[in-house]
């Protein structure tokens, strides 16, 4: 049997709204993925540590703080810190992300960034593919 | 991550080790099963407790609660969740860790050395739990956590597998609940060992502690007459472990505790409740008994299963034969299946 694709996702950061996490976490859920759902205000260690514990196959962080520079590349040191594998997990980031950070945080290991009105399909298909593709030990197509 | 590399984790309390262990268990790996083999001799020391009832009464608040009381007592917790998933899509929204939150902000319950918290699909199963629950059970069991919660799908309808797994079963229900045939007929009014009146701000708490007060004294009424009954065992291996609960009504009532779960209070009465039913259960030879009879359910249904394979597989053609034969009306059903029986007797 194929093995369920699971997913984080998780709210960081101040911000205070969660609709769209939760409309995404709905959509990811009908495409047939497990998802697990944070909550609002998670600090990033909290979030690595429930990747780790729910054994997810990806992280999705959104976050509309701004601060997603200082707060994606801590959540990917704790999920190392308490033991889990990057090199098998895909990050992903949801939120208002300008074009050059995109590519930092691309170059810090996260697989793919969606702002917001990024049909809901390409971030499934994302998913879909590169989920195979990263435990086969495959590297981003930048 | 290797199999030896998951078995020495879990031997050295690694929770990546346990993560990985619990997903390759719940996926039915080959490598689950050799894992549950290794571990196995280690289990049997955790307090399982069960919280189930309808959607929204407040079971994962109620977890979470429990969860800082225990570890404020120096347990270790483990916690699995159960939600629904589509057994069309296969999908699930998994959403009991988020009410994870203790009452004291100063220890956090998500990354608490002591706390490990496991969400599951139930994968489209009927019941309230999902397939490999029982063995996640185990491996948190092994783990070396001192209490386990398991928390059922909120479904309503006869979640009572339940009682399968679990030492205790609290059921959580909330004011306006009560009166309804709905509840009675749920099942869950026999499965109690300990009865949550959640949401008590709401008004209305004493009705419904009432009305469960009556309930469960009427079960007990309607089992002291059975019991007495020529039919009393007839019935206890129909109904099997439910009878075996209803049959608590000699020396263990369900107590009914009011609770405001998201502002803690009750919760000490329940924990309360919880270690004094536990006590109960060992000091009346009860554990023992319960266990017995859950494991010898569930070898009896893994001989099951393993004899259907032989005769799907290795006894595929003769057993394709038999059933022909009874097609057209050769040998009766029961003559197939004596024949099957004296088969697998002679040549395996
Ligand atoms: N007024 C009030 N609300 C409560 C209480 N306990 C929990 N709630 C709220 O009830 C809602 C549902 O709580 P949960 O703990 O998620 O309920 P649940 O039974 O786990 O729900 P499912 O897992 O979806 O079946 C949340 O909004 C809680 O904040 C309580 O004592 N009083
Ligand atoms: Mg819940």
């Amino acid at each position: 049997m194929e093995r369920k694709i699971r997913v984080l996702v998780a709210k960081v950061g101040l911000d205070g709204h969660d609709r769209g996490a939760k409309v995404v976490a709905r959509f990811l859920r009908d495409a047939g993925f497990e998802v697990i759902y944070t909550g609002l205000h998670r600090t990033p260690e909290e979030v690595a540590m429930a990747a780790v514990q729910e054994d997810v196959d990806v992280v999705g962080i959104s976050l509309h703080s701004g601060a997603h520079m200082t707060l994606v590349p801590k959540v990917m040191r704790y999920i190392e810190e308490y033991g889990g594998d990057l090199s098998e997990m895909v990050i992903l980031v949801g939120g208002i992300v300008p074009e050059d950070d995109i590519q930092k945080l691309k170059e810090m290991g996260v697989d793919g960034v969606f702002i917001p009105g990024t049909p809901i399909e390409r971030i499934i298909d994302f998913i879909r593919k590169r989920v195979p593709e990263k435990k086969r030990g495959e590297k981003a197509k930048a | 991550m290797r199999l030896q590399d998951i078995v020495r984790g879990l031997e050295e309390g690694n929770r990546r080790a346990l993560a990985r262990a619990i997903t390759y268990v719940e996926n039915d790996y080959p490598e689950g099963k050799e894992i549950m083999k290794r571990v196995f001799k280690k289990t049997g020391n955790a307090h399982v407790v069960g919280i189930t009832g309808f959607p929204g009464v407040g079971k994962s608040t109620t977890v979470s609660k429990l969860v800082q009381k225990f570890r404020e007592k120096g347990r270790k917790v483990g916690v699995v969740a159960v939600d629904p998933g589509s057994p069309f899509t296969g999908g699930a929204l998994l959403g009991d860790r988020l009410r994870m939150e203790g009452l004291d902000v100063s220890k956090n319950l998500w990354l608490d050395p002591g706390v490990f918290f496991r969400s599951m699909s139930s994968r489209g199963r009927a019941g309230g739990l999902a397939a490999k629950t029982g063995d996640v059970i185990r491996l948190l069991d092994a783990f070396g956590f001192d209490v386990i919660l398991v928390e059922t799908v909120g479904a309503g309808q006869s979640e009572v597998d339940i009682v399968e797994v679990a030492d205790t079963s609290i059921v959580v229900m909330m004011p306006e609940m009560g009166d309804d045939i709905q509840i009675n007929k749920a099942g869950i009014l026999e499965i109690g060992d300990i009865y949550v009146v959640n949401k008590a701000d709401l008004g209305g708490a004493e009705k419904t502690v009432k009305w469960l007060k009556s309930m469960i004294m009427m079960d007990q009424e309607a089992v002291e007459i059975l019991s007495k009954t020529s039919h009393a065992d007839e019935y206890a291996v129909e109904s099997g472990e439910i009878f075996e609960r209803m049959k608590r009504s000699s020396d263990w009532t369900p107590p009914i505790i009011t609770t405001v779960a998201d502002r803690g209070e009750g919760i000490d009465e329940l924990v309360d409740a919880i270690e004094k039913h536990f006590n109960h259960l060992k000091s009346s030879g009860k554990l023992k008994e319960r266990r017995v009879r859950r494991i010898s359910r569930e070898v009896f249904s893994i001989i099951t299963e393993e004899i259907r394979n032989i005769l799907i597989n290795e006894k595929g053609g003769s057993f394709r034969e038999v059933v022909e034969m009874v097609v057209n009306n050769e040998i009766d059903p029961h003559t197939a299946a004596e024949r099957m029986i004296r088969d697998l007797r002679t040549n395996t």
